[in-house]
């Protein structure tokens, strides 16, 4: 949480005029299992991103050679200031490339 | 023909055509796993920028507007409860007003966006009275079959022996009651260009739905009806947000299908499952959910021929507007 602002900062009606600035809150806080990602296996098939409803999945243009010889210039990553932990990507992944790892502190 | 008869115009193929731009969150309060907020996503990834969202209260409002932060990308606006609907039809009005005036020059399209409990119960007048009076205006319920951000209350949208806190289970009181209204039916009634169901286990067609919506608006209203499992309040794991919403459509529970233009349409993979041996037995939708853990044999085969009655019905209605 950024420091409240006092009535005379607040744009009239109480608009909030900066979009999309809940990147603020990092949720990934709230995660007690971290998915991780086995790039060996990863097809960068793109499902995980598509169904992460935060989005914490993020899609970079970073090559990849895999352990097998093959390369990638996709990488898929978990940004984890957002991912609450809650395993759709795992669950959906079609080649089981993301595991659940409990959280230790 | 052209659009009238024939397939919608497909704008996103294969899921490397689904836009990167995101318009929502991240850092949205919403429960681990949400299926609505995960709708969200996709329906403003196919919108695009040049939309305003009119929000109704419900899980989506609470989570992505904790003041002073938004998880909104697009303009936003939200009133109260029961009138997005009433909201997004003065925008709309407003806009046509502006630009015929001359004053201004808008191009945005006017998205409401409500719930369950927001569009089959407190918001049902308001969208009615929006749809006729032919706003062009895309009205998108997601649906997760409770009140759940104030605590799993049962709505016109929960589905008959579902549990929810006030419509408990014990001996006499098998969770709800009622059935499911049928919303979409009622829509059609009002005789808009465009209505659809979709899902968040099938983005692909939910975003191609979106964009056939917009298409329409300079005709009039457009509705989509999205299912979007919740976790808490079915009792699922986290992670089976869309497995159960892709269940709901495999098992003829929740099928696809569009109203376009006067003529009736089931949607892959629903077009397959007029015939029911091509439907997967319903207990593979129910057993996960901990919402449904108290049905017996006899209560199953009662939700079973609810399933098929309802398909019996549509089967008519593809008979007579196919």
């Amino acid at each position: 949480m950024s420091e409240l602002r006092s009535w005379t900062q607040i744009p009239i009606g109480g608009y909030i005029t900066e979009p999309q600035n809940s990147v603020k809150n990092k949720t990934g806080s709230w995660r007690t299992q971290r998915p991780v990602i086995d790039q060996d296996a990863c097809t960068r098939c793109r499902i995980c991103w598509l169904y992460c409803p935060e989005p914490a999945i993020l899609e970079l243009n970073k090559p990849y050679v895999t352990k097998g010889g093959r390369k990638y210039n996709l990488t898929f990553e978990i940004n984890y200031d957002y991912c609450k932990g809650c395993g759709i990507c795992a669950n959906e992944c079609p080649v089981k490339a993301i595991k659940m790892v409990p959280e230790v502190v | 023909m052209g659009m009238a008869s024939g397939q919608i115009k497909v704008g996103i193929r294969t899921i490397w055509d689904v836009p990167k731009e995101e318009y929502f969150g991240p850092g949205q309060l919403t429960c681990a796993g949400c299926g609505p907020s995960l709708a969200v996503r996709h329906i403003l990834k196919a919108a695009g920028p040049d939309v305003i969202v009119v929000n109704a209260t419900g899980c989506i409002e609470v989570t992505s507007t904790q003041y002073p932060y938004t998880a909104w990308g697009v303009p936003y606006i939200h009133v109260a409860f029961e009138n997005a609907a009433a909201v997004a039809s003065g925008i709309e009005a407003a806009i046509k007003a502006l630009n015929r005036k001359g004053i201004a020059n808008v191009k945005a399209k006017v998205i409401a966006l409500a719930g369950d409990g927001g569009t089959y119960d407190i918001g049902m007048q308001a969208l009615s009275g929006m749809l006729e009076r032919g706003h062009g205006v895309l009205y998108v319920l997601y649906d997760n079959e409770a009140y759940m951000n104030t605590g799993i209350q049962r709505s016109g949208g929960t589905p008959r022996f579902a549990w929810t806190t006030t419509s408990p289970v014990g001996s006499r009181v098998r969770g709800k009651v009622q059935s499911k209204k049928d919303i979409m039916s009622i829509v059609i009634a009002h005789h808009i260009p465009y209505a659809a169901t979709a899902s968040i286990a099938y983005p692909i067609d939910l975003m191609n739905k979106v964009r056939r919506a917009l298409e329409v608006l300079d005709e009039g209203p457009a509705f989509l009806h999205v299912f979007a499992p919740c976790p808490p309040g079915w009792r699922i794991d986290d992670s089976k947000t869309v497995e159960i919403a892709r269940l709901a459509v495999e098992t003829g529970v929740f099928p696809l299908f569009e109203w376009d233009h006067g003529r009736f349409r089931l949607n892959p993979p629903s077009n397959m499952h007029v015939d029911k041996s091509k439907r997967k037995p319903l207990i593979n939708y129910l057993k996960p959910q901990g919402r449904f853990a108290h049905l017996k044999e006899e209560e199953i085969k009662a939700m079973e021929t609810e399933v098929d009655s309802y398909w019996d019905y549509l089967t008519r209605l593809l008979k007579a507007f196919g």
